[in-house]
């Protein structure tokens, strides 16, 4: 990979100038999506846009300063890492070189959550902590089966490249490994029924109660950013065909919505589960056919 | 606030079309917090103009306040709106927090909340119904949108 190409992927596609404007659109689509399934008609195209902008505008409050260092470093790096995170995909099929490294996205996919359980802990407020409690909870319930899912499918291609890990057509492995790491998705996204980290209304915000005006923009584009790399992660995984690139790009994009849109409907068709209760889906469910395809993966040739 | 027009109308526009709510009872019979939220069901979908239920008050632009503000309130109210960072506007929601209304004159009794904070809009009612909640927020935002009220 060269110096011209990484900076194209983590500044235009699939990075920033690509991200920052699908993220407000699958977030729009999420809300869009519940309002219609209410029967209501729901925000409008660019509610992410100005909620974002308007953020952006308001005042910071008056805090200690290692305080406010803090509070504004966590989410800059949540953005970045999840930022850094989309440059891996391999959306645009390499051309040898380096393609993106499974271990390094893992690593870039848990600091998000990582950073979220430190913010809920430095702001000191209880809200913050209760949420930050169930988000350390949650994170060690979810990445059993997603780890396993990709160990999996790591297995089975014997290489740890991303792009090699979507290209190995092995189904056997392939479709119980989607199927662990869909189950994995709304609990990443803290969507429901296992919006159980922040939880909303019933411990306030969660690890983000604390925060105000630019801190609470940059979570929000954390969070929106978090929709567009792992449904893009479970497209390029889902999607292992290569062709040319307009038409994988295409179908990495349809995969992507469509993926968000049967996110959103089961959030909005069921209500929140308790911690215990999410935390057993993930150790029975996930870690069982997360397990499978390992299983699969080591006996298949 | 900006020096650039083009920027300051933006900052307009998101301002006036993001207004997130947080709810303050201080000490209301909850007959206009029933109102309040009947407000915000589906029925009425004021998330068409994106207004939001947030929970935490260091989100919110808008400060919704309910009852006569009573004597172990007061703090709350005190804290809460420090909390709400500016630009925030401020609705009095219904007759206590505008008047204290049968409670005026109470001993356990601070308000009405114009003495304890600056009000933005009264929306009068005991309880007002949904749409001139709806409508007095309206109100509220035309303020949030210039950088509320100072």
């Amino acid at each position: 990979m060269t110096i011209a190409r990484a900076l194209f992927q983590l500044l235009v596609f699939p990075g920033l100038l690509f991200a920052v404007p699908a993220s407000w659109l699958m977030v729009w689509l999420e809300r869009k999506t519940a309002a219609r399934l209410q029967n209501r008609l729901g925000p409008p195209f660019l509610q992410p846009f100005f909620d974002f902008v308007k953020l952006l505008a308001k005042r910071s409050l008056p805090r200690p300063r290692g305080q406010a260092m803090l509070l504004t470093a966590l989410p800059v790096l949540a953005v970045a890492s999840t930022l850094g995170a989309l440059a891996l995909l391999p959306v645009v099929p390499s051309a040898g070189g380096f393609s993106g490294d499974l271990i390094l996205l893992v690593a870039l996919l848990e600091l998000p959550p990582l950073c979220a359980v430190l913010a809920g802990f430095a702001t000191r407020s209880l809200y913050g902590e209760l949420g930050a409690t169930r988000e350390a909870v949650l994170s060690i319930a979810y990445s059993l089966p997603f780890l396993a899912a990709l160990f999996a499918l790591a297995t089975a291609a014997d290489s740890v490249s991303l792009s090699a890990l979507a290209e190995t057509p092995a189904w056997l492995v392939r479709a119980p490994a989607l199927i662990a790491l869909a189950i994995c998705l709304p609990v990443k996204l803290r969507v429901n029924p296992f919006s159980v980290a922040n939880a909303e209304q019933e411990i306030y915000a969660g690890s983000t109660t604390e925060f105000e005006g630019i801190r609470l923009a940059l979570w929000e584009l954390a969070h929106g950013l978090e929709w567009v790399v792992l449904t893009g992660l479970w497209a390029t995984l889902a999607f292992p065909v290569v062709t040319t690139w307009p038409v994988h790009v295409a179908v990495f994009l349809v995969i992507s919505f469509a993926l968000v849109l049967g996110i959103a409907t089961v959030a909005a068709a069921t209500a929140r589960l308790k911690l215990l209760q999410t935390a057993r889906v993930y150790w029975s469910w996930g870690l069982g056919i997360g397990l499978l395809a390992m299983v699969v993966a080591m006996i298949a040739p | 606030m900006t020096t650039i027009p083009l920027l300051d109308r933006l900052v307009r526009k998101a301002r006036s079309r993001s207004p997130w709510l947080f709810h303050l009872n201080a000490g209301s019979c909850n007959g206009c917090d029933i109102e309040l939220v009947a407000a915000l069901t589906p029925r009425y979908d004021v998330e068409q103009l994106g207004i939001r239920l947030e929970a935490s008050p260091r989100h919110a632009d808008v400060v919704v306040v309910s009852g006569p503000v009573t004597r172990t309130t007061r703090p709350a109210v005190e804290t809460i709106y420090a909390q709400v960072p500016e630009p925030k506007v401020v609705v009095a929601l219904g007759s206590c927090p505008a008047s204290c209304n049968v409670f005026a004159g109470s001993p356990t009794i601070e308000g009405p909340l114009d003495r304890i904070i600056p009000v933005d809009v009264y929306v009068p009612g005991c309880p007002p119904s949904p749409h001139a909640i709806i409508a007095g927020i309206a109100q509220a935002v035309a303020i949030l949108a210039n950088g509320g009220a100072e």
